[in-house]
């Protein structure tokens, strides 16, 4: 399979030359094969959120490399940065980071309205989500009237609408209860199967065991101390 | 463009989300381009409005002073003024106001003479003998008078004249006709008590405009105890009453004022931490720096352009329909002489530009500012909740 994400000796720094500077990454060298299913495994701040973030172009690393599909991102000035976001990645966060007090199906649009897709297309693409994700009778309801199972799968469906290649997910389960945590991995399974590659940041046991997970990378103190096959 | 639409469609959404807030902001900003466009209105109409009534007035007003003050003129004056080169008509005219103490209106009376600028009528006819009276609209309306009735006023030496009304005539965008009464000009002679061969002022034609300014000299030469008064003058005086740079001033003035109070209510309401974090959110999921730029200056450019439409449309309201109530007890000086306003809409679209310009401006500036200071920000932030 080929690569899809590369980084090269990585390093990040969090307010550089002053008294409270953190060093998140530690020369962090990682690839990621398209199709992949992956999980980086680690205590609370190991690293892992800021490795996600500058994977998904949410932030740059202050030295180092990283490619997205053979393409060199971490000088890109923030507008580059921004399209390759919006083609590239899905992501479900840890707190779903949904606007609550309008409808499900304006959340999951929203990735779309500044990418200048038709209406037509969007409704399209939205419907299949909707559908398949099964909240399609609660598309016209606000965020804040939905069950928590329900917000989770407007959260998926709104990192879905992009048809992004690569789904990003920070510690998706922790305000999950085991059968909700069990559906998402079912979601992310049938995903991953359709060829996205799947990054997920996590540790809880039950994601890291999962069939889905086709490797696990260990991190301490923003290094990585190995990967294992599970 | 259906980017364009989309983020626009979502600032309406996002605007109908905090009703409250949004609302008040539309109700403070309208009301202050209300009471400001109100001023502006209202000054300009009555500038125009005075520029008007003079453009028909008479070239040059002679007026007998005494001791400073106007005093009545003789008549005769008339023939001497009336054999100076380039001068034409010359018009003895008696005229005075009428302080009415019931309704509590001033009201100007005036002889019929040839010199009258013609009056529209809205019924009946004119006074064509003693005893009778015509009318403006807005004596009738306020004496509650028809055809017929007869009008009682009492002079200054307490003698009633009653006289019959013949006929209204129209308020036109000459101020005064509203509140004018017409008299016979023996029975005007006789209510204001004039001794014969006196006259209130005298009024001159002069077939050259050029010549207005020479002739006025000569009849100062002729009388020295007359103020010969030219249509220029009062032009002048008028203009600097209602100068536009006035108005200009209270513009800059209260426009600052206003995105001060702008200001003031967002730095107290502020962007708020929820705003704060749907923008990081908006960014996290692939929206540009440019795209919530966009997003804010729609929500301002709403917010701006419909508070200020409403506030023009109520000041047009206030003042042309309503007759500015609301404005004219400050305007103390111009309530005695013009006692009910009937406005005639005239607006300068310079100014209005003006006031949109020093009121959008501010808005927008600090709307959009603080939003692009979080839209810059890395959206990793929002990973981390927010
Ligand atoms: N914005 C920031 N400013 C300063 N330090 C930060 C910031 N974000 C993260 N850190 C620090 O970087 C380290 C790694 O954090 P993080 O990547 O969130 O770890 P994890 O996701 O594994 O819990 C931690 O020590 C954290 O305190
Ligand atoms: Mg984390």
């Amino acid at each position: 399979m080929p690569l899809i994400i590369k980084t090269q000796e990585i390093n990040k720094y969090y307010n550089r030359y002053k008294a409270d500077e953190v060093r998140a990454l530690e020369d962090v060298t990682l690839t990621i094969s398209q199709g992949e299913a992956l999980v980086l495994n680690g205590a609370s701040g190991s690293g892992k959120t800021t490795l996600l973030s500058l994977i998904g172009c949410m932030a740059r690393p202050t030295s180092g490399s990283i490619f997205i599909q053979d393409k060199e991102v971490s000088r890109l000035p923030e507008r580059f940065l921004t399209n390759i976001r919006r083609q590239t990645f899905g992501f479900i966060f840890q707190q779903l980071n949904l606007i609550r007090d309008i409808s499900a199906l304006e959340n999951i649009l929203l990735p779309l309205y500044p990418s200048g897709t038709s209406i037509k297309e969007m409704n399209w693409r939205a419907k299949e989500i909707l559908t398949r994700l099964n909240i399609l009778k609660k598309a016209h309801m606000k965020v804040s009237a939905l069950s928590g199972g329900e917000q989770q799968r407007v959260a998926i469906a709104r990192a879905l609408i992009n048809q992004p290649q690569i789904i990003i997910a920070d510690e998706p389960t922790a305000h999950l209860d085991s059968f909700l945590a069990a559906e998402l991995l079912q979601i992310l399974t049938e995903l991953n199967r359709e060829g996205k590659t799947v990054v997920i940041a996590t540790h809880d046991p039950f994601v890291s065991r999962h069939k889905l997970i086709d490797r696990v990378i260990r991190m301490r103190d923003g290094q990585i101390i190995g990967g294992l096959e599970p | 463009m259906t980017r364009f639409l989309k983020i626009l469609e979502y600032a309406l959404s996002s605007l109908a989300r905090r009703k409250f807030k949004n609302f008040s902001i539309i109700a403070i900003y309208s009301f202050t381009i209300a009471s400001l466009a109100s001023i502006l209105l209202l000054t300009h109409s009555l500038k125009e409005i005075a520029v008007n009534v003079l453009a028909d007035g008479p070239d040059i007003v002679v007026q007998r002073l005494t001791g400073g003050r106007h005093d009545m003129i003789p008549a005769s004056n008339a023939q001497a003024i009336e054999k100076l080169i380039g001068v034409g008509r010359v018009t003895p005219r008696i005229w005075g106001y009428y302080y009415d103490g019931l309704y509590q209106t001033n009201y100007t009376i005036l002889g019929v003479h040839e010199k009258l600028p013609p009056l529209e009528m809205v019924k009946g006819r004119m006074v064509a003998r003693d005893g009778e009276c015509t009318v403006g609209q807005g004596v009738a309306t306020t004496q509650n008078a028809e055809i017929g009735n007869e009008l009682l006023l009492i002079n200054s030496k307490g003698i009633g004249h009653t006289c019959e009304i013949t006929g209204m005539f129209k308020a036109q965008s000459n101020l005064w006709t509203n509140d004018l009464i017409l008299f016979s000009q023996d029975d005007l002679q006789r209510f204001f008590a004039t001794p014969d061969g006196l006259a209130t002022d005298i009024i001159v034609e002069v077939y050259n405009p050029k010549e207005i300014p020479v002739v006025a000299q000569k009849i100062k030469q002729l009388f020295p105890d007359t103020r010969p008064v030219t249509l220029n003058e009062i032009l002048h005086t008028y203009q600097s009453v209602f100068n536009w740079r006035s108005g200009m001033m209270l513009t800059i003035f209260a426009s600052s004022l206003i995105a001060f109070s702008i200001l003031a209510w967002d730095k107290a309401t502020g962007i708020s931490g929820e705003e704060k974090q749907e923008i990081g959110i908006l960014k996290a999921i692939g929206w540009d720096t440019s795209d919530i730029l966009a997003l804010k200056f729609s929500e301002g450019s709403v917010i701006s352009v419909t508070s200020f439409l409403l506030g023009i449309s109520l000041a047009y309201i206030h003042v042309f329909l309503l007759g500015a109530p609301l404005l004219v007890p400050v305007l103390k000086g111009w309530s005695v002489l013009f006692p009910r306003l009937q406005l005639v809409p005239y607006v300068d679209m310079y100014q209005i530009f003006t006031l949109g310009f020093l009121t959008i401006i501010p808005y927008m500036a600090s709307t959009v500012l603080p939003s692009w200071k979080s839209a810059i920000t890395d959206p990793e932030s929002i990973m981390r909740g927010g």
